[in-house]
């Protein structure tokens, strides 16, 4: 390569890392006759919109499916002994009872078998979700607003004792 | 056209309106039970979301938690597929309620075709050749006896509110009549909600001869031609074919205007299909109507090459049927086998388990509608079909001949198939010269 060639590798080579750098995705530099056109793969990100919950009425409470934690790939010491309490219904999870309400339960909070942790809006009723199990939430899975499925887990608890 | 739908299914039915779909630029929204999770054709769907464990009480038919998961996909259809609540009138409501387009006919259509008194009412109004029978429900005992030797015996008790071979009894004579009139009555009862029962003359070693018909919701109507479903095992139909290999020109004509003169009559919208019985004589009568797609549509539309999934959604969307009656034509033969997880060597017993050699046949004239695959697991919790095998060839005998070779390719294993069995129907002298019955099965298979 003559000297011309590696200085222009080299301010290529800038320009790249910068882009790197300043997260950018495409760069096009014009200088008379020379143009360069530099293009990195993007990485897509989801969007999710929220849904807020207007006044409805309330539906008497239906159990959550809790069962021990069946992720083994999550890896860590921490999740084994871990209890899943999983959707038990299709619908739009809510983690508080109205918009201006604190949330049910957050990380740290005691539950028992009885304690509503959510509710999961269907077909316009809202579903009181119940624990169906002892113990402190670790984790808090499912997203205000967002779409719940059958299965889906909402929560992990550890148990008590 | 709709932009994104739901279909309420699953399996094979499932995977061919996700393909319809897709031809059509329409979003396809694929619910599932978690017996089904992880089946590769939900992969094809835009997005799955799981509904229910296994059973389908609590997933497949169950109306607000599919609601549910048409509301958060924000569809607006749902295409219900055959079986399942295809027929259910009171979901076709619900989603009218709840906004969402019902592929299929109005809820009113359905329950009044769906009542089989009412069809049967309705196909004398259309001047559509009913057998002899009583004039609507047979309300007691005395009744019956009087309209059985009215009619004259053998007589089939059937159930008003029954269909798809289910809540029949034949009966032929007095005696047996008392008894068969209400045990009928009580398995009406038990399986349908509805203890209305009626008689016909039973026909004796008939043919199954239906005929598929498009309508749009301006009242203009199509029929497509018939198809022939003799080859039944327990009223299950195993193999079915178009055109019906024993009616001459001037009956088919007859039978499929009739078919298309009783769903005006009845001011139908979107698909369905009139079933007739062929006596021996080759005269037909009006069995029923059924207000879905069925399992054998792509025998009609490999001899007529129109695509039925992808008219059920235009008109569902409010399109207007652009076909004319003048273009729809019946070119060759086709065919089709109903590959289903049994056992024949063991009475048909339905076999589950992993399905560790899935290898499907193809070549010219071929066609296979499956979404079963290597690695799979029929599981014991839905019907046992897993493929449909089709073939469309110019003759019957070129048909008979590639269905067999298609057959012989078709590897599955290590669960047992109904393969071995329609190998042994394609080359029963009687099938091939086309003398053969709904009683052909049970007469001649082990």
């Amino acid at each position: 390569m003559s000297d011309k060639q590696v200085q222009k590798l080299d301010e290529i080579k800038e320009l790249v890392e910068l882009m790197i750098a300043k997260d950018l995705i495409e760069v096009e530099i014009v200088d008379g006759d020379n143009k360069i056109h530099l293009k990195r793969p993007q990485v897509q990100h989801a969007v999710f919109q929220g849904m807020v919950p207007g006044a409805m009425p309330v539906h008497p409470e239906i159990p959550a499916m809790a069962s021990p934690a069946t992720t083994p790939a999550a890896g860590t010491a921490e999740e084994a002994g871990l209890i899943d309490v999983k959707s038990p219904i299709v619908g739009t999870f809510y983690s508080a009872p109205s918009p201006d309400s604190e949330p049910y339960v957050q990380v740290g909070a005691d539950v028992s078998p009885d304690s509503v942790v959510c509710i999961i809006e269907a077909m316009k009723v809202m579903n009181e979700i119940k624990a169906e199990c002892a113990g402190t939430v670790v984790k808090v899975l499912a997203t205000n607003g967002k779409a719940v499925e059958y299965g889906q887990v909402l929560f992990k608890v550890r148990p008590h004792g | 056209m709709f932009s994104r739908i739901l279909i309420a299914n699953r399996g094979e039915i499932a995977l061919r309106i996700i393909r319809a779909c897709h031809e059509l630029g329409i979003e396809a929204v694929a619910v599932y039970s978690e017996a089904d999770r992880g089946s590769a054709y939900l992969d094809t769907a835009d997005e799955a979301i799981c509904i229910g464990p296994a059973s389908p009480r609590e997933s497949y038919l169950n109306i607000p938690r599919i609601i549910s998961a048409a509301e958060i996909a924000d569809v607006e259809a749902i295409h219900p597929g055959y079986g399942f609540l295809a027929e259910n009138a009171h979901f076709a409501e619900i989603c009218r309620d709840c906004n969402i387009a019902f592929v299929g006919p109005s809820p009113e259509s359905m329950r009044m075709l769906g009542d089989k008194v009412e069809a049967r009412r309705i196909a004398q109004k259309a001047k559509v050749p009913v057998t002899p029978g009583s004039e609507g429900e047979v309300a007691s005992e005395a009744d019956a006896l009087k309209v059985a030797n009215k009619i004259g015996y053998p007589v089939i008790i059937k159930a008003a509110a029954g269909g798809g071979g289910r809540g029949m009894r034949v009966v032929h004579n007095d005696i047996s009549l008392r008894s068969s009139y209400n045990a009928a009555r009580s398995e009406a009862e038990a399986a349908f909600k509805n203890p209305a029962v009626y008689i016909e003359r039973f026909v004796v070693n008939p043919r199954h001869v239906e005929v598929q018909v498009l309508a749009d919701n301006d009242g203009h109507a199509i029929h497509l031609y018939e198809r022939d479903c003799t080859v039944q095992r327990r009223h299950q139909k195993l193999i079915e074919e178009s055109p019906c290999p024993v009616i001459d020109e001037k009956t088919r004509e007859e039978l499929c205007r009739s078919a298309l003169r009783l769903l005006k009559e009845a001011n139908y919208a979107n698909a369905a299909t009139v079933e007739f019985l062929l006596d021996k004589d080759k005269r037909f009568y009006f069995m029923e109507v059924n207000t879905r797609i069925q399992v054998e549509h792509p025998v009609t539309e490999l001899v007529t090459g129109v695509d039925l999934i992808e008219w059920q959604l235009r008109i569902a969307s409010g399109e207007p049927l652009t076909l004319k009656q003048r273009d729809i034509h019946h070119k060759g033969v086709a065919m089709e086998c109903r590959i289903n997880a049994e056992d024949p060597q063991r009475n048909f017993a339905p076999c589950a388990g992993p399905v560790e050699k899935f290898i499907a046949p193809g070549g010219p004239g071929v066609r296979v509608d499956t979404h079963m695959y290597q690695g799979a697991v029929v599981t014991p919790h839905y019907d046992s079909m897993i493929a449909k095998l089709l073939v469309h060839r110019p003759t019957r005998a070129e048909a008979i001949a590639t269905m067999k070779r298609a057959l012989a390719e078709f590897t599955i294993g290590p669960i047992k198939t109904t393969i071995p069995a329609h190998l042994e129907i394609l080359s029963h002298n009687l099938f091939i010269k086309n003398e053969i019955d709904t009683g052909f099965i049970e007469r001649n298979l082990s």
